[in-house]
């Protein structure tokens, strides 16, 4: 298949592994229209927001002008007078105001508030959310919520959060830093012996690379509209690109089994990784529980760029040590991810990034430190190629650095080092089912680039694993960035202490005692009667029987 | 004053199916008494095609044509467990739990045609046209609706199958960082060209020439859009968009699509786009999942152009006007350099 539209081109290059494939399926492989494509070009796919409901309130945050600040009082009274105000949540409503998104992974301490109460470490941290009538009235209310702050000192660079005396951050992580496996201040990474093969290279190159903040910028802002459904559940339409993991942290932080949520989705308007979050879906459903009505949460485009969390900036050092003819025989990275306020899922991105490393070539002897590090800034969080876009935009930066520094032609040099089938890798397993060189080479053929013959002849599937195949003698470990008082046995679970614990009893479970929905002022909504039956715990549920169900 | 071409090349691999929370994926698949096939799912269709993909394999494994499937997600009361669709885990860890699901809707299926035709299951094949026949007897065959029919009103069983796809949690080692964090990988590799105004410091990217390989290309057309779409995105990455233009400062930060800056259509370089296709051994079908990995190439490729270009490093993303004239001034003015 090849054709050309618009100036450009699309081909398949079918002759390549053509033995490892079977061309001949029936529906596989064929460019068949999407499913869903009618609705998407007349515009009737529904989306979160296409399911409005009469009565529908809407939610509004009350967010901190300050990087960092403690809160002294947060004052309602003159906004709970505002035209169409319903009703203005705080932190001791959320059943369990704290949470970290990879819990439902097992990874990580709790270290983020859904509504904060004592203290802000960014600017747009939520403190309030007002619910309203309409969006315009809960704006206005939000304008005269008073809260008191004492402003603290600050830090928004990455490598001045981690000196000593730096602005605390996050008081559960020691000087910032996110602690891995219960044992280090980062995550290791040692290959063989760095040092030794930099003093037997012919050319050390070290390069110091920056990736920016990036918004995801979907066309449908993050949101969630939420309602209570008969039979004591709610319903939550929304744009996640996680199901679960937004229903699972929903059950969580509201202390709810999952059979009393029923969560729709499945059709966003574009997500890159920031749909991931789970923030929308809770304060949603915490809104119709405490009113009895559908509330609606959702960013607007400033939201949406400024405190919704981006891809987080990552600082990388690396040094190479090279020969003379282009090989690479040591690669070293630093590498500093900023996570922001909270951890999100930026720990988790660094072991995807460790394991990466060092890009796809075959190199002797390989040493990161990679550190996830707390700043005053918006939470970080998953965007496309997360953990590895801001290393590969280092690695090969650096790697045309080595070309000039060698005098080789930038692709030849690609070739010569890639990894091949059957070759080490610093993670420790075999390489298999590699294409890197192929790729190289189809591009070098387009652009009329000539490699030198050996090079051009070359291919993933041979000359690899032998000698290549084999762990390095000796590898240099070492104990730098110990941490103590945190428990071995996982990522990064702290022993003792549980700080998640003291959130709770603000608000009593409503499994046991369910929050009065306040009346409206329309009079709208009806209160959820409480439960009768006795708590059921155990796996998700699969009925279909919902006559809430909207499509 | 004057436009400098340059040329950037840049390669790279990306992992498929990260697998350190060991994250299954969950398929369901039923057949109505007319023989169409409902998928189930919790997967999230975030616009890359997560239906129409799980569809295809699904009309594949069932070996009905794909008109005959239909797939339904995400209601959490009638998809099963999915956390979703990220870390390009959606065509691989849900494909395989589809392909799961729908081979034992498939064995049923043939189990009731078998018993309609009055021979072992084990000889019957399908033609993925809607009939399913003796092997090497297309003549002794049966419709799969008649066999859904028979199914369902003279033999009572249910043309169904569940599936999951789990990798087992990889621990990781604190000491080496020794681990299984996925089992496969894409490739790309990414030529592109740039002009460079050393008056303004404004960099065009004006042509790409790429080549992905992304396993089996399930959906020729998705993985196109997804290597253009991607590509745009990498090219917004290099040299317009961030949230912070002064990071670690957090002033000037944009609030509107006014002030955060993208490529709009009239800055569009023309791609040209070769897809290779090694199968994965544990990817649907061998896919391995283009979404993420497509946008990765262009920023380096474009940071190198430039110092092909005039002769300067932008080590530090987006590559601004500013950041390319404070470089050339500090230089003393382009100096090209025409590597490749």
């Amino acid at each position: 298949m090849t054709d050309m539209v618009g100036g450009n081109m699309f081909e398949m290059r079918k002759e390549f592994f053509r033995d490892e494939r079977d061309d001949n399926l029936n529906e596989v492989g064929k460019p068949t229209r999407r499913q869903d494509i009618p609705g998407h070009v007349t515009g009737r796919s529904p989306f979160f927001d296409d399911h409005l409901f009469d009565g529908l309130l809407h939610m509004r945050c009350v967010r901190s002008p300050h990087h960092h600040a403690r809160l002294r009082r947060i004052d309602t009274a003159e906004a709970e007078k505002m035209p169409g105000v319903v009703r203005i949540l705080q932190g001791r409503d959320v059943p369990r105001n704290l949470n970290t998104l990879l819990s439902l992974l097992d990874f990580g301490i709790d270290d983020e508030p859904l509504l904060s109460d004592t203290k802000v470490a960014y600017k747009g941290e939520p403190v309030a959310a007002v619910i309203a009538q309409t969006e315009a009235q809960a704006r206005a209310a939000v304008q005269k919520v008073r809260v008191e702050w004492d402003p603290l000192p600050h830090v928004l660079d990455v490598e001045e959060a981690i000196k000593p005396g730096a602005p605390v951050v996050l008081d559960i992580y020691p000087n910032n830093k996110f602690v891995y496996h219960g044992k280090y201040d980062h995550q290791k990474l040692r290959f063989g012996d760095v040092e030794a093969a930099f003093r037997g290279a012919d050319h050390i190159v070290e390069g110091r690379y920056q990736m920016s903040p990036i918004e995801q910028a979907p066309i449908e802002t993050c949101g969630a509209i939420a309602a209570p459904e008969q039979n004591d559940r709610y319903v939550c339409y929304t744009s996640t690109q996680g199901l679960f993991f937004s229903l699972g942290t929903a059950s969580k932080v509201l202390t709810m089994p999952s059979s009393r949520l029923h969560f729709i989705g499945g059709t966003v308007g574009g997500g890159f990784g920031g749909k991931v979050d789970s923030i929308h879906e809770p304060l949603a459903i915490l809104g119709a529980m405490l009113t009895g009505r559908a509330v609606k949460y959702a960013w607007d485009r400033e939201e949406e760029m400024q405190v919704g969390a981006p891809r987080g900036a990552e600082r990388w050092y690396l040094k190479d040590g090279v020969m003379r003819d282009g090989r690479i025989v040591a690669r070293k990275f630093t590498g500093y991810f900023d996570s922001g306020a909270y951890t999100r899922l930026s720990s988790y991105a660094i072991i995807k990034g460790v394991g990466h490393l060092p890009g796809p070539y075959t190199i002797p002897n390989v040493y990161a430190d990679v550190y996830c590090v707390y700043t005053n800034r918006t939470p970080a969080t998953a965007m496309r190629g997360f953990g590895i876009t801001a290393v590969d935009f280092a690695i090969e930066t650096h790697m045309d650095k080595v070309a000039d520094v060698v005098g080789m032609n930038p692709i030849d040099l690609r070739i010569l080092n890639a990894y091949r089938d059957g070759d080490m890798k610093a993670h420790r397993r075999i390489a298999k089912n590699c294409a890197l060189i192929e790729c190289a080479q189809v591009v070098a053929q387009k652009a009329g680039v000539t490699l030198s013959p050996a090079l051009a002849a070359a291919a993933s599937t041979r000359d690899g694993g032998g000698a290549r195949a084999a762990l390095p003698a000796f590898t240099a470990t070492d104990e730098g960035g110990r941490v103590s008082g945190f428990k071995s046995t996982n990522y990064a679970k702290k022993g003792g202490r549980q700080p998640d614990m003291p959130g709770v009893p603000a608000y009593q479970s409503p499994r046991t005692a369910p929050p009065t929905p306040n009346p409206s002022p329309q009079g709208g909504g009806e209160p959820t009667p409480p439960p009768a039956t006795p708590v059921r715990t155990g796996a998700m549920r699969f009925s279909s029987l919902s006559g809430f169900r909207r499509r | 004053m004057a436009l400098h071409t340059g040329r950037g090349f840049a390669a790279i691999n990306y992992p498929i199916g990260m697998n350190l929370g060991g994250d299954p994926s969950q398929a369901l698949v039923h057949a109505n008494p007319d023989g169409k096939f409902t998928v189930a799912l919790s997967a999230i269709d975030l616009g890359q095609g997560m239906k129409s993909v799980t569809r295809q394999i699904a009309a594949e494994t069932l070996g009905v044509p794909v008109e005959d499937v239909y797939v339904d997600t995400a209601d959490s009361d009638t998809g099963p467990h999915d956390m979703g669709s990220f870390a390009s885990r959606g065509t691989h860890r849900m494909g395989n739990a589809v392909i799961m699901a729908a081979k034992e809707a498939r064995s049923v299926m043939l189990d009731a045609a078998a018993e309609e035709l009055e021979v072992d299951p084990a000889d019957l094949v399908t033609d993925g046209r809607g009939n399913i026949h003796v092997k090497g007897a297309p003549s002794r065959s049966i419709t799969t609706m008649a066999a859904a029919q028979a199914a369902q009103f003279k033999q009572g069983r249910t043309i169904a199958g569940r599936g999951i796809f789990l990798i087992p949690l990889s621990e990781v080692d604190p000491d080496t960082g020794e681990m299984t964090p996925v089992s496969t990988f894409a490739h790309a590799a990414m030529l592109v060209t740039v002009e460079v105004d050393d008056e303004t410091g404004e960099v065009t990217v004006t042509d790409m020439q790429s080549a992905y390989e992304v396993g089996r290309a399930l959906n020729p057309r998705l993985v196109e859009q997804q290597l253009r779409g991607g590509a745009w995105m990498g090219m917004s990455h290099a040299a317009w968009e961030t949230t912070e233009p002064y990071y670690p400062a957090r002033d000037h930060g944009p609030v509107d699509f006014n002030s955060y800056i993208m490529p709009g259509p009239g800055d569009l370089a023309p791609h040209h786009i070769s897809v290779l296709e090694r199968p994965a051994a544990d990817g649907p079908y061998g896919g391995k999942g283009p979404g993420e990995m497509c946008a990765n190439p262009v920023l380096p490729a474009v940071v190198n152009a430039v110092f092909d270009a005039v002769g300067v490093r932008i080590d530090e993303l987006p590559v601004t006007p500013e950041k390319v004239l404070r470089a050339l001034q500090a230089q003393g003015g382009a100096k090209p350099r025409r590597r490749l």
